[in-house]
């Protein structure tokens, strides 16, 4: 682990994921670019990870933000993860959700901790300034 | 296009044309240059200048003749209406049944079947977490589930297409359901859709593979098989579609389709099949987005290039195997969440493009598919939007309205330029099954996706309600999803087991042991292989299991 002042000098560290069954990932991908192209340091796997190799992966990059994208219905698999983290003593690490969510699962994921849901046309500077946010939110705990 | 002004036959043209170039300079001082997707500059104005009838034979010719721009039949709509063919998937057996009865009474007249996406990544209902099942399509794992699915339907009636890629256990399950019911297999007919497994690589991870020799192997068999057997079955479908969803240019999306066409005919061919006894059973399925000319330019383009690599590199003879015969849907990229009753008028925009570009079969997305699996209302709404462009616009009436338009023929001729660009880059790699295996394509696309989402961040591009006109909204009209019920869910889970039980066991052993053995042999087929096992009750996800333990499990390509 490094120490807290390392991490609080070092760009904000962002997971950028996808679980369950779906494989769609273009918004991933691109968003994993400009995240990159806006001086956050990037880890990005393939789809179809499980839970737990998320949680391990967050675990030995010490990232600051997960996000994952979602486009058909593996949002649903959200609250595991979240349990997953916390058993992992990994509460501080903020979790984003970005893709297709119906309203009435949206407040569910926030429910169960996720910081955010970005929808389709999410602009990229404000996917920038919230990950910004959570980053340092992460740290500061 | 940089070509040298050409002196037309015409009096006055040369100065009305000087004239009006004066004037539109004078009124627009900064006049700033319009690119398509596809990179295209796109003029003002269009006239004989640009394009001129004088290349009418060269560039047209008549509906159902070489080049074939105007259209691959004689009659086009007017003789025969495209198919609306509406995707669907929902929930358990019994739900999509239902729906399927609906929908017909609508007015569809072909089918689309969706499987959940466990039976996309190879699995059946007992090997996932429930929470997903039958939340984004239908739970078929068996012969069993497809006789439900298809109660009280004539399968040999109607054309059902199946998202079923290889090693294409539903249409497995299909022809077991058939063989139960003694109709013919020569009179099963439809698609199989998703087959193109190079897209897959490429593009939609959405579906499991079989390493990437092994999926050439089997897709190959599959082609034999039904053209031995299933003589009204198209076994491929080779998908633009996902190239496009993925990021590429409509051009690009083209260009890859086609390269990866003539991949599979060419694998055909070296297997010795004839290429005018499989070309006529090859089709194609697009993406059409809301760039409306574009879009147009595109289909034209492509079916030109088609009759034309089919006849000089594939030395095919029979008029039928020239014919680039094409599903289409509307692109969901384009949706968008904010305001989503827009999406209505772009589903009518695209649609528009794909009748004018001459398909064969329509699908128009719900407006609603931002936030979820359709819901019937949305459904239905689609579904319309096609009977309103055929009964009260009369858009079926005339065959290829557009043709002889100085843009639409000169884009198409531009389009059709670009297409030929990034064939001849793919057959500079080595043809598509290369370009793929060394990421090029991969890394076309992702620059690709990346460009276009840099217009819409800055402004460029602009798309209402997300980076134009947006409004205050509250959050959603949008009616809740009916997700499945999760008592519904786990009766079905209970059946399946219990339908497992059931099976003489050392049928199905036999089955899978000679399915094994199939694809360790050299020249045995292993789709026929796959038909007798789903004729048995052998799973879909223990026939992909099988196929994964003997033939390697395909990496996802990804270059990031």
């Amino acid at each position: 682990m490094e120490s807290t002042s390392n991490r609080s000098q070092r760009p904000p560290k962002i997971l950028i994921t996808k679980i369950g069954l779906d494989g769609h990932d273009r918004g991933s991908r691109v968003i994993a670019t400009q995240l990159r192209d806006a001086g956050m340091e990037v880890v990005y796997t393939g789809p179809w990870q499980e839970i737990l190799a998320v949680v391990k992966l967050a675990l030995e990059e010490d990232v600051d933000v997960i996000g994952i994208s979602a486009l058909a219905t593996d949002h649903l698999l959200v609250p595991k993860l979240m349990d997953a983290l916390r058993s992992a003593d990994l509460a501080h690490v903020r979790v984003v959700v970005g893709g297709i969510v119906p309203p009435e699962d949206e407040s569910a994921l926030l429910m169960a901790g996720v910081s955010k849901v970005f929808h389709p046309g999410s602009s990229r500077d404000e996917i920038v300034s919230d990950m910004n946010r959570l980053a340092s939110e992460a740290r500061s705990r | 296009m940089n070509q040298e002004p050409m002196q037309l036959p015409l009096p006055g043209f040369e100065n009305a044309r000087a004239t009006w170039q004066r004037d539109y300079s004078k009124h627009i001082a900064d006049d700033h240059a319009i690119r398509n997707r596809s990179g295209i500059q796109v003029n003002a104005l269009y006239t004989p200048h640009d394009w001129d009838s004088e290349r009418y034979m060269d560039d047209l010719g008549f509906p159902g003749q070489l080049p074939m721009t105007r259209g691959i039949y004689t009659t086009m709509h007017r003789g025969r209406p495209w198919s609306q063919r509406q995707l669907i998937g929902l929930g358990t057996p019994e739900d999509y049944n239902r729906r399927l009865k609906s929908i017909f009474k609508a007015g569809a007249s072909a089918i689309s079947l969706i499987p959940c996406n466990s039976v996309y990544r190879g699995y059946d209902m007992d090997e996932v977490d429930p929470l997903l099942l039958g939340t984004c399509g239908t739970i078929v794992n068996s012969v069993e589930d497809m006789d439900i699915f298809l109660r009280d339907i004539p399968i040999d009636q109607i054309s059902a297409a199946q998202n079923d890629p290889l090693p294409f256990t539903l249409l497995a399950f299909v022809l077991a359901v058939a063989k139960r019911r003694g109709i013919p297999w020569e009179k099963v007919t439809g698609t199989s859709n998703q087959s193109d497994y190079i897209s897959h690589f490429v593009a939609n991870h959405m579906f499991f593979r079989i390493a990437l020799p092994g999926s050439r192997r089997v897709l190959t068999d599959h082609i034999e098989f039904t053209n031995k057997h299933v003589p009204g079955w198209n076994p491929v479908s080779v998908v633009g579609q996902h190239m496009q969803q993925a990021g590429a240019t409509p051009a690009e999306a083209m260009a890859f389709t086609l390269c990866t066409a003539l991949q599979y005919a060419e694998d055909c061919m070296a297997r010795g099949m004839a290429p005018d006894t499989f070309l006529p059973r090859f089709t194609f399925f697009f993406d059409i987005s809301v760039s409306f000319f574009e879009e147009i330019a595109k289909l034209r383009a492509g079916r030109r290039v088609w009759s034309r690599v089919t006849r000089q590199r594939l030395a095919a003879k029979d008029p039928r195997s020239w014919r680039f015969k094409f599903h289409a849907q509307t692109s969901g990229v384009d949706l968008t969440r904010q305001q989503p009753l827009n999406n209505i008028a772009r589903v009518t925009l695209q649609a528009m493009a794909g009748l004018f570009g001459g398909l064969q079969s329509l699908h128009t997305d719900a407006f609603d598919e931002v936030f979820s699996t359709p819901t019937e209302e949305a459904a239905r709404v689609a579904v319309s939007t096609q009977n309103i462009l055929r009964h009260e616009a009369h858009l079926a009436d005339v065959i290829d309205p557009l043709g002889g338009s100085y843009y639409v023929e000169t884009l198409t001729n531009e389009m059709e330029q670009q297409v030929e660009t990034t064939m001849a880059k793919i057959d500079d790699a080595g043809g598509m099954y290369k370009a793929v295996e060394s990421g090029l394509v991969q890394t076309m696309i992702g620059e690709s996706a990346l460009a276009f989402q840099r217009q819409v961040d800055s402004g460029e591009q602009k798309i209402i309600g997300v980076n134009a006109y947006q409004v205050e909204e509250t959050p959603s009209h949008h009616a809740p999803l009916k997700r499945p019920d999760p008592a519904v869910t786990a009766t079905q889970l209970s059946r399946f087991k219990a339908f497992k039980q059931s099976r003489n066991q050392a049928r199905i052993r036999a089955a899978l042991d000679t399915l094994a053995s199939a694809a360790n042999s050299e020249n045995e087929n292993i789709f026929a292989r796959v038909v007798e096992a789903a004729d048995v009750g052998v799973t879909h996800g223990e026939i992909v299991a099988c196929l994964r333990r003997e033939m390697g499990v395909g990496q996802p390509l990804v270059v990031a």
